[in-house]
């Protein structure tokens, strides 16, 4: 029987995933309106339970892939992997209004280049305070605050030790946890209600995980806004860390 | 045809991500420069020119309308499988800089957003 339903699980791993994940958001929302009284999403709730299942799942198999490492929930990682996670958000921009994006467009670049420094001098500060003094380290560091993909690109290409480029990676997929689960508690404080507060925000929080997530758990409407810019973060990451960035950091140490 | 949208949609994001990858090639960066973006902004353009035209029909707007009501589930599933163990078990240095770093920025945003006051009355329309 356990092998029936497991060979069930595994041949059919993305629809197991839909009945799954509609389970969560089912549960999500029943909690959000009877123990918050619609105070908390129910996405921001699914949310949470998705990183915790992540953790258990994390903690069982020892894997990196969180729930999806053990075969019976494989298909998550289809589900929620990159191809269709960016073939959704790219969706979203069919409730774009372009005149919105448009007047809005020049502050998200700005928003989206500081997003790039700001985090990068503080990951670098850091590093340093911590220890790291070579040029290499520091500026790998740094470049994984900016996100956990532009940390191992930038790494890689000015030769960063693994050891320094996991903990690059760490820092980014920590920050990008914390995006998701923060931004709705921030929601108020960040005046994030308009299209044009959706593009600061998704040039300034980084990560397309974390801003997808986040804004998912705090306004629908304003996802495809936040994910325009941000979408354009680990790019330009990639394009600054390793070279304008690095020059920088190797000339100050 | 609901198919048709489906179609158009995962043409622009194809075309987008490949545009993505030239570009980050002719900057010399090993990554995808801004790939979905580009789709996006893809996508935006023909919606507009299918409406101006009158080609875009409503039921093959229903493709893509679907995946975008798709967009939440799928987050949920990405979140099951990040790798919180490890975001987690990073020692001091790595929660210290995530945390200082997520604070800055909702600074920024917050220092930003507070200074939109012409479009603000335009907010309940959201």
């Amino acid at each position: 029987m356990n092998t029936l339903l497991q060979k069930l699980a595994v041949d059919n791993g993305l629809i197991l995933s839909f009945a799954i994940v509609g389970l969560v958001v089912f549960c999500s929302g029943f909690l959000s309106r009877k123990l918050t009284f619609g105070r908390v999403q129910g996405s921001a709730i699914a949310i949470l339970i998705g990183l915790t299942l992540a953790y258990v799942g994390g903690r069982m198999t020892g894997g990196s892939k969180g729930l999806a490492d053990l075969a019976f929930f494989s298909g998550l990682a289809l589900m929620g992997g990159n191809m269709l996670r960016d073939f959704a958000i790219v969706a979203t921009a069919f409730e774009v209004q372009p005149a919105e994006a448009k007047r809005a467009g020049w502050i998200g670049a700005v928003a989206l280049l500081i997003g790039t420094f700001l985090p990068f001098i503080i990951g670098v500060s850091i590093a340093y305070a911590f220890g790291y003094r070579d040029a290499i380290s520091l500026t790998t560091i740094g470049a994984g605050t900016v996100t956990y993909i532009v940390g191992p690109v930038t790494g890689a290409a000015i030769g960063a030790s693994s050891e320094v480029i996991t903990l690059s990676i760490a820092v980014g997929v920590f920050k990008a946890i914390l995006v998701m689960v923060t931004t709705p508690m921030l929601a108020k404080f960040m005046h994030l209600k308009t299209p044009r507060s959706a593009m600061v925000f998704g040039g300034l929080a980084g990560t397309v995980s974390g801003v997808s997530a986040g804004l998912a758990a705090t306004d629908r409407s304003l996802v495809p806004y936040g994910a325009l810019v941000a979408t354009f973060h680990t790019g330009l990451g990639c394009l600054l860390a390793p070279s304008l960035l690095y020059f920088i950091v190797r000339a100050l140490v | 045809m609901p198919l048709y949208g489906t179609a158009l949609l995962a043409g622009c994001h194809l075309t987008g991500i490949l545009l993505g990858e030239l570009l980050g090639r002719a900057l010399g960066v090993q990554a995808n420069v801004g790939g979905v973006g580009i789709a996006m902004l893809l996508l935006i353009a023909v919606r507009f020119y299918g409406h101006k035209h009158g080609w875009l029909q409503v039921k093959s707007e229903e493709g893509v309308n679907y995946w975008a009501a798709l967009y939440i589930p799928v987050v949920i599933a990405m979140a099951m499988q990040q790798n919180v163990v490890k975001a987690l078990s990073g020692g001091p240095m790595v929660l210290l800089t995530a945390i200082a770093t997520v604070t800055a920025c909702a600074g920024c945003v917050s220092f930003i957003n507070r200074r939109e006051v012409v479009t603000a009355d335009e907010a309940p329309k959201n």
